[in-house]
């Protein structure tokens, strides 16, 4: 189901946005309106959906309407024009108790800079968003020691946010987000102010929480890695554009354009790239009521040296060598059975090649993908693996 | 060269405004003398011990014992100078004074935070009254209120009544925009941004606004003397004019007495605040 869906957004920053849709119509670049015209294009004919307890990922480079994008969904920062659906409501141009309302229930934002009240507990940061809603005094302070334990912040109610280092800040803030119970997370840049261990922890903790709680998240960052690890699609925006939307994989498999290509360059592509992507699709494979003959036969025809058997329903047996068959076939016997070497290793398609690599130095044969019913899928040679950590696998599957 | 006639269109603007407004003026005059007389009558109720006692509490509450104990010496001092009855009258009218200040000051100052344009027209009147002469207040007060304690109040309150506004609207932008933006993405109504946020963080620095406040109006005491508002300023006025040089010592020392004291309480509760909020 979709839970957020924005159409054709548009923030421009000035007096008079409507003289400036032209000049974009015209393809006139951001930098040249803001010279000519004194206006600047945050956000620049943004289309998406985001399903529900899906964690969508934005990504740019600084300056790219990241932070404008995400202001937008909860009207922080006011849309020039385009529809934002939450749960198909339109929220541009709602009464404004309306959009209170969605703001107090549905949608809760955390912070990069954690934007803590300074002058409360814990207790009362966490408790704000009830408070705002009028929420007695009890149910407000249950609710919020809750969320504190969820957190890992339990025995904190009482300290006060200067006491606490960036990372308990940040559960705070995380933890003032649940208090509400809201459907929708906005996330900008809301690890990018923690030191490396820390920011690790947060989005390792951020995905177990997820794991229970389902929430659907909108995740800002300018860090790739950050991006691949907890986003299960990415949008790559550039000068308020959004250049290009999809899974991690896709991302790097397929960058749109050199902008997206530059972006993931660097990324470590064992960690990403998994197993159904650099996989063949296997075409001479053999079944043990063929017999050697057939084997033979078969991989004479498609020049290999070995071939991998099947039973009836494509369950994988094992693997034959030609050297193994064509001396069977000298015994003048024809039992396939006898010579099928059993140690193959087998991985399921979302292994990452990190997986795979160690795979290739305990057996010589190439590694089967199995489906989630043990059926063959395909098969991945040890060179379509280096070809997949340099980005170059051509895809034929 | 032509002379512009601004103190001709004061005077005409005074004199027009006294004989349209006399009612108007009456009813503020007969509020403002209800405050002072009963603030006086309670401070000079009370026993002079209890309320030494008193302060010496508060004191040391809001500021620390040291403050404390120079309240019991001090006020001790002014009592055996045979100066209570006149330091009482001056408190009331202190206090007075500054209540109205705040009453007025503090609303305006949170006007002034979220208007730019009231901002940008208020921040030179506030400079204008704060940097005239106190002197010249005395005449339209005066031709307003007549004599006695009352236009001695409106005189202490346009005077002393700029920093309280003034810190109040800085204190206020000064709330950083993450915070508001926060309390916004929560679905903060603007009352609500305020009153549980803007004003908290905006605390210690509307306190230190209301310290600065509470200096200037005991600042006025001896000019306000001089168109009957009575009290320490009337002792130091008599020495003065009388060449009493010792008695009008003593005043000035209760004067001084009386301003140590309500500065280190003003500054120990903004101090109070500032500690929490770190
Ligand atoms: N209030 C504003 N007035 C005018 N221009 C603005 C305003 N806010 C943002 N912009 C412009 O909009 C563009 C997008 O800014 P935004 O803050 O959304 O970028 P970002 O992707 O979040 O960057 P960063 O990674 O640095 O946070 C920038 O060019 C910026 O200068
Ligand atoms: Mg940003």
């Amino acid at each position: 189901m979709v839970k957020v869906e924005v159409k054709n957004l548009f923030k421009i920053f000035g007096p008079t946005p409507k003289k400036i849709y032209p000049l974009i119509k015209q393809g006139i670049n951001k930098e040249q309106i803001l010279k000519q015209t004194g206006h600047g294009v945050g956000v620049n004919d943004a289309s998406f959906a985001v399903e529900e307890g899906e964690i969508f990922v934005v990504m740019g480079l600084s300056g790219s309407g990241k932070s404008t994008l995400i202001r937008c969904l909860n009207r922080l920062i006011e849309p020039s024009s385009g529809e934002i659906l939450i749960d198909g409501q339109n929220i541009v141009g709602c009464s404004k108790e309306t959009l209170q309302d969605v703001r107090r229930k549905k949608v809760a934002m955390i912070f990069q800079n954690f934007a803590l009240l300074p002058h409360r507990s814990v207790l009362d940061n966490v408790g704000f968003g009830l408070e705002i809603q009028n929420e007695d005094l009890n149910t407000r302070n249950q609710k919020s020691i809750e969320s504190l334990e969820l957190v890992g912040l339990k025995g904190y109610e009482n300290s006060m946010p200067s006491e606490l280092s960036g990372g308990m800040q940040q559960r705070v803030g995380l933890a003032r987000a649940l208090t509400t119970n809201p459907d929708i997370l906005l996330m900008d840049e809301a690890f990018s102010a923690l030191d490396p261990l820390i920011r690790k922890e947060m989005q390792d903790e951020l995905l177990s929480l997820q794991d229970r709680m389902h929430k659907t998240i909108i995740f800002i960052t300018h860090d790739l890695d950050e991006a691949l690890k907890i986003g299960d699609r990415i949008a790559i925006m550039k000068d308020g554009i959004i250049v290009q939307i999809g899974t991690p994989e896709e991302i790097l498999n397929s960058p749109a354009d050199d902008y997206v290509k530059e972006f993931v360059q660097d990324v470590n592509r064992a960690k990403i790239v998994t197993a159904s992507s650099i996989m063949k699709k296997v075409d001479t494979i053999v079944s043990s009521k063929d017999g050697v003959r057939v084997a033979v036969r078969k991989m004479k025809e498609a020049s290999i040296s070995s071939i991998f058997v099947v039973d009836k329903a494509r369950h994988l047996k094992g693997i034959v060598t030609i050297d193994d068959a064509t001396n069977l076939l000298k015994q003048n016997k024809n039992d396939l059975e006898s010579i099928i070497h059993k140690n193959v290793n087998t991985v399921s398609g979302n292994t990452s090649i990190e997986e795979l690599l160690p795979l290739f130095i305990s057996s010589p044969y190439p590694v089967v993908v199995l489906d989630d019913d043990n059926r063959v899928l395909g098969i991945i040679f040890k060179v379509s693996v280096l070809a997949g950590l340099l980005g170059e696998e051509d895809n034929d599957v | 060269m032509y002379k512009i006639p601004i103190g001709d269109i004061v005077e005409i603007l005074i004199s027009w405004l006294t004989t349209n407004f006399t009612s108007f003026f009456d009813g503020i005059k007969s509020i403002l003398l209800t405050v002072i007389n009963t603030f006086a009558w309670i401070f000079n109720g009370i026993p002079f011990y209890i309320t030494i006692l008193i302060f010496a509490l508060i004191a040391w509450k809001f500021a620390n014992k040291g403050t404390g104990i120079f309240a019991i010496v001090g006020l001790l001092v002014i009592q055996s100078m045979g100066l209570w009855r006149e330091t009482m009258q001056t408190l009331a009218l202190v206090i007075t004074a500054t209540f109205i200040a705040l009453i007025i000051g503090i609303p305006l100052g949170i006007w002034m935070s979220r208007n730019d344009k009231l901002n940008n027209i208020m921040r030179p009147v506030l400079d204008f009254m704060q940097t005239m002469p106190a002197f010249v207040y005395l005449i339209p007060a005066v031709y307003f209120f007549d004599l006695g304690q009352v236009p001695g109040a409106v005189a202490t309150v346009i005077f002393a009544m700029p920093p309280v506004v003034r810190l109040t609207s800085l204190g206020i932008r000064q709330v950083p925009e993450d915070v508001i933006e926060a309390s916004h993405s929560f679905g903060a109504t603007s009352s609500q941004l305020l009153f549980k946020v803007q004003i908290p963080l905006a605390l210690p620095t509307i306190l230190a606004g209301l310290n600065q406040t509470i200096m200037l109006s005991l600042s006025m005491v001896v000019i306000s003397a001089m168109i009957g508002a009575g009290g320490l300023g009337n002792v130091v006025l008599r020495g003065i004019t009388q060449m009493r040089i010792g008695e009008g010592f003593e005043g000035g020392l209760a004067v001084v007495i009386l301003a140590m004291l309500l500065d280190r309480i003003t500054q120990g509760l903004g101090q109070q605040k500032r500690k929490i909020k770190q």
